[in-house]
């Protein structure tokens, strides 16, 4: 029993990597920068960011399914981690446009000037051409890269521990959680907010120092690092629940007086799952939005929180594959419901459009699966499995598994 | 003072109603004591001021050698101070194994990165073995508890109760709903935890506690009313009151 690995004991992990890699290199050597060119760079695009949705998916499986925290507000660290890597995106990019055409005048500009520059080309949009002070680090790739784990973090950590040390729980956990990722965007849309309000944060797609790769490579290489973030996440977060850990976490989801009765300290248990899970998302955003190519406040609304608890719900709870499968499924049959290819059907004397009717499927698809399979469709998966396996050995009598119980100890 | 456990002049109100009133209760280091009483009596609030879940208004409440007070401390500190608790309705894990519900229990650090990097040793899963055999679960380690018959889940709840070396046992109606043999089984399990540490039964059955052969302190209105020998008690006149009158 100890001495079998990790990876041994949980096939599922195994076969998810195999699966992921797959994908990924399927959709390289269909893709125009790397391969054939069956699919569009567009679309590759949007693979990519289904896989940086999968990977909050699983942060939302970890908190919700697993530690019962119903948090609706982990997109607000999905959508700060956009904005803290769309800052050095926006910012250096900028930054070479406006040296350029400063370099075209006869004497080359003065730091100051390239300052000044780079602050009206970004902020003129909102009146304004100051840097703000939190633009301090802008022009750190390195520094970008640490705010997008430390700012989700942080902002989890001190939410979280107030929220949990008063022992908030259930729906008022949730309308709290919904009411901080609210309050967030709300500031964002403010002019003065530092990150240009409803403007958002923009060209993100361009990557600076990569001027001259063309999109049909750099979404590739977003795809690929999309994927390995993913599959990194899958391992850390399999990896998490495997063990003791993930028993206590559960205990807490289904009986959490109890768990503190055994001496376990349950809101340091919750305040280590939100703030993890917070980090995923944050490095989840980071990715996603560089794909998207614009990020605004506009992302960070209560609802894209709640879209996230209903990809896990109908992907399965407590199965870090459900997550994945929910995630992937439902963004993607969105994508494609509100991309216009659908046809309308009309009706005579009313015309369904899916771009308004999506969400009606959606939530009809969402009772369908609370009633008639409440483990989501992972759980489908799993019964599968059962049966399959039930088939090819019957279950085992209480002598054997004494018997196993012996050999391991 | 060679007692473990010391609740001296402790009150509780909740809305005006005292649940405790001016209570008073010592245990020593192994003694098996049995608190009876009838509804109302305070006998489930008292394990809660134990184990903090709820603060008393006034009063100490001290504990271990040397004496320090539980009224600081949260209720993961005091279960991790050695004060284990048993719920009168069984509370395990359904959905998680036998074997994980006892590991969950096992006495081991607990916090949660420590947790997160723990994996079980072979001392460990010993243990479990053993604790599984003590109480007569050696066949079911490896099913959800979720499956186990109302009193197996009793016996698995007084099991994981053990794998956190308790030194002082808060068990209540631990005999609920269980069939003659079982009651049997569980007894001889309180008596022989009692040995080496204190363990404090809460129970309505008579006969289950005249079973137990220990020292009864009777509740009433949130105080003692009587305490000795369950035949010392039960002819007492102010308990054949409390009991048989009004």
């Amino acid at each position: 029993m100890i001495e079998r690995t990790f990876l041994l004991r949980h096939p599922s992990v195994m076969v998810f990597i195999a699966l992921l890699a797959l994908f990924t290199v399927g959709a390289t050597i269909l893709s125009e920068g790397f391969g054939v060119g069956l699919i569009s760079t567009s679309f590759v695009k949007t693979l990519g960011k289904t896989l940086c949705l999968c990977l909050i998916a699983i942060a939302m499986d970890l908190v919700w399914g697993y530690c019962g925290i119903l948090s609706l507000g982990h997109f607000a660290f999905f959508g700060l981690g956009g904005y803290m890597i769309g800052m050095w995106l926006m910012y250096e990019r900028t930054k070479s446009i406006v040296v350029e055409q400063l370099g075209a005048a006869q004497l080359p500009p003065t730091p100051e000037e390239v300052r000044e520059a780079i602050g009206s080309q970004i902020f003129g949009v909102v009146g304004g051409s100051e840097i703000p002070a939190i633009w301090m680090f802008a022009d750190s790739l390195i520094i970008q890269i640490a705010l997008v784990v430390l700012v989700p973090g942080l902002l989890a950590l001190v939410f979280g521990w107030l929220a949990f040390r008063s022992r908030v729980t259930g729906v008022y956990l949730s309308i709290l959680t919904q009411a901080m990722t609210l309050a967030l965007s709300l500031y964002l849309f403010q002019n003065d907010s530092g990150l240009r309000g409803n403007n958002g944060l923009s060209g993100l797609q361009n990557i600076p120092g990569a001027e001259n790769l063309s999109q049909d490579v750099i979404s590739v290489w977003f795809l690929w690092a999309s994927a390995f973030a993913l599959g990194a996440g899958y391992l850390f977060a399999a990896w998490m629940v495997s063990g003791k850990f993930g028993n206590v976490v559960r205990g807490i989801r289904d009986d959490e007086a109890r768990v503190r009765f055994l001496g376990y300290n349950v809101e340091a248990y919750k305040l280590v799952v939100f703030t993890v899970t917070a980090v995923i998302a944050g490095i989840a955003g980071a990715l996603y939005y560089p794909q998207a190519g614009i990020i605004n406040p506009a992302e960070i609304a209560p609802i894209a929180s709640i879209y996230l608890a209903v990809w896990v719900a109908i992907g399965g709870r407590g199965r870090l594959y459900g997550a994945v499968i929910g995630a992937a499924l439902v963004s993607l049959v969105s994508t494609w419901f509100t991309s216009g290819q659908v046809p309308d059907i009309p009706l005579g004397f009313y015309t369904i459009e899916w771009v308004d009717w999506w969400l009606v499927l959606l939530g009809f698809g969402f009772v369908l699966v609370t009633l008639f399979a409440p483990q989501g469709l992972g759980g489908l998966v799993d019964a599968l499995v059962r049966n399959r396996q039930a088939i090819a050995a019957p279950p085992p009598t209480p002598a054997k598994s004494a018997e196993k119980a012996s050999e391991a100890a | 003072m060679s007692s473990l456990l010391e609740v001296a002049g402790v009150s509780v109100t909740f809305d005006g109603f005292r649940a405790i009133n001016d209570l008073s209760f010592e245990i020593g280091r192994a003694e098996l004591r049995a608190i009876i009483g009838p509804n109302g009596a305070g006998k489930t609030t008292f394990m809660d001021i134990v184990t903090g879940k709820t603060r008393p208004d006034e009063g100490r409440v001290d504990y271990g050698e040397p004496p320090r007070s539980l009224l600081r401390m949260s209720e993961s500190e005091i279960a991790r101070a050695g004060i284990g608790r048993k719920f009168q309705r069984p509370t395990v894990f359904e959905q998680q194994s036998v074997r994980d519900n006892l590991m969950m229990a096992l006495k081991n650090d607990r916090s949660p990165f420590g947790v997160m990097a723990w994996r079980a040793a072979r001392t460990d899963i010993d243990k479990v073995a053993d604790l599984a055999e003590e109480v007569g679960l050696a066949d079911h380690l490896d099913r959800p508890a979720g499956e186990l018959a109302h009193g197996q889940k009793q016996w698995l709840e007084i099991g994981m109760l053990l794998a956190q070396d308790p030194r002082l046992l808060l068990v209540d109606e631990p005999a609920a709903g269980m069939t003659l043999g079982e009651r049997e089984h569980t007894t001889e399990l309180l008596k022989r935890a009692a040995e080496t540490r204190a363990v404090v039964v809460v129970e309505h059955d008579m006969e289950f506690v005249r079973r137990l052969g220990c020292k009864v302190t009777v509740l009433h209105e949130g105080s003692v009313l009587a305490e000795g020998s369950l035949d010392h008690v039960t002819a007492n006149q102010d308990v054949i009151d409390v009991y048989l009158g009004r």
